[in-house]
């Protein structure tokens, strides 16, 4: 590994500056479990490693009835899958969180590290658009918001310009009658990266559906909001054929390429297999709530 | 070498100082400058946990921490199992009555990762330590022996 400087800031205003005078030479670190690999293998080399797991901005996690969710972008993995708020309010990002990598990996592994890493497998970053979750960014000319959909720009490549961090997720409160779900496709059980990845979130009200937001990981260069898909479902009860052409309009936003985890068509056909069971999980668990 | 930072820790319950460069990894760290050769290199990517610790009660993979990251925190690793270095910890004592190793390269990173399983969790079901363990990789016993180690050492634990 190329050597680098460290620097552990204990607050937002000192990271700031650090970032600031470090501009595209820094990089932020929090569990490593991505950043650490791609240092020893040459694919990033920053000048100074900003370890941002010290700043209490970002080891936020809390929930208020009226606004919603604060997810600090350095929580680990084991606090969000640990915590009981998390795991009934919000069990589709949960879950997601709960997937990735093992034991070890999650003890230090975070959803904003997830995101910011770049990757289009990213297992939360569905979850998070489906929940409608908006990434609060922070920099030396201010704070600034982009939606979790718009974060990734390309494989590695995010919407943080040099200088910014990403301090916190807003998730809004889940509305009565909601809820959300996530799963992915691995040929095994544990430890491997998403074939393809699906978040649903879906709001009802008897058996009509008020709002749906369905997110797709690992089928195009990017994240996606399944933007279609969502809105064909809204105002109609559930049904299998709603579910159905809801899949098919996410299967259609697909741009899947083949590679050694699966080929662009078997992706393609996840895409709709997935869809359907997880809007036909997060309704079922509208109806346990 | 220049750019050296000074580090202060918990190891096995007594305070160390060392130091080291930012690039050299926890596992560098234990191997290299302080000794403790418990922990294992194996893959350096997370994904066979041979360098399993503990750090502030949640097992990790040292060659994704930073030497500096463990400042004022409280490391775990295989050599403070045994207590005074001599009598065997439940874990070490059934995997050698089960024969839970044959080459042993994985078996620090199993017992780290399986002490830190029991240190939650006493009373493990048997998916539940397949699951704790998924995270550790072994290429010759095969895992049957290790989990029944496991769950045998946690029954001596809870006085079963």
């Amino acid at each position: 590994m190329r050597a680098f400087t460290y620097e552990s800031p204990r607050s937002l205003d000192q990271a700031l500056g650090l970032f600031a005078t470090a501009g595209e030479k820094a990089r932020a670190l929090v569990g490593g479990t991505d950043l650490l690999i791609q240092m020893r293998a040459g694919v990033r080399q920053p000048d100074v490693v900003i370890d941002v797991k010290g700043i209490p901005e970002l080891q936020i996690l809390s929930f208020d009835p009226q606004s919603g969710l604060r997810l600090g972008a350095a929580v680990p993995s084991c606090r969000i899958t640990e915590d009981k708020m998390m795991q009934d309010k919000y069990p589709g990002l949960t879950e997601a969180a709960g997937l990735i990598g093992s034991v070890q990996i999650k003890n230090r592994c975070s959803v904003g590290g997830n995101l910011c890493n770049g990757s289009p497998a990213a297992d939360t970053t569905p979850a998070l658009i489906a929940l409608d979750a908006t990434c609060v960014i922070a920099g030396a000319k201010g704070t600034r918001t982009v939606k979790a959909e718009e974060f990734v720009l390309s494989p590695g490549r995010t919407v943080l310009q040099p200088g910014e961090i990403l301090v916190e997720f807003r998730i809004p409160a889940p509305k009565p009658h909601s809820s959300d779900c996530y799963q992915r496709f691995i040929p095994r059980n544990e430890m491997d990266i998403a074939v393809v990845g699906v978040g649903a979130a879906v709001t009802l009200n008897g058996d009509t559906c008020t709002a749906a937001r369905i997110g797709l990981g690992a089928v195009a260069a990017t994240p996606l909001l399944a933007k279609a898909a969502s809105e064909s479902l809204v105002g109609k009860p559930l049904t299998e054929q709603a579910i159905a052409a809801a899949a098919a309009l996410a299967q259609q936003l697909a741009t899947p390429i083949t590679d050694m985890r699966g080929t662009a068509e078997y992706r393609q056909h996840m895409v709709g297999v997935l869809t359907r069971r997880v809007l036909n999980e997060a309704a079922k668990r509208t109806k346990k709530k | 070498m220049a750019n050296k930072v000074l580090v202060e820790t918990t190891l096995n319950g007594e305070t160390v100082e060392f130091l080291c460069e930012p690039r050299q990894s926890l596992l560098e760290v234990l191997r290299d400058v302080l000794g403790f050769t418990g922990a294992k290199e194996g893959c350096l990517t997370g994904d066979c946990g041979a360098c399993s610790v503990i750090m502030d009660g949640r097992v990790a993979c040292a060659c994704l921490v930073l030497g500096p990251e463990v400042q004022g925190k409280k490391i775990e690793t295989v050599e403070g199992m045994a207590k005074d270095g001599e009598n065997l910890h439940p874990l070490q004592q059934k995997f050698l009555e089960h024969a839970a190793l044959q080459c042993g390269i994985c078996t620090p990173g199993f017992l780290v990762a399986a002490k830190a399983l029991l240190d939650r969790n006493p009373k493990p079901t048997e998916h539940e330590v397949r699951f704790a363990l998924a995270g550790n990789l072994c290429r010759c016993t095969g895992y049957d022996k290790i989990v029944h180690a496991v769950m045998d050492a946690a029954a001596v634990m809870q006085g079963r």
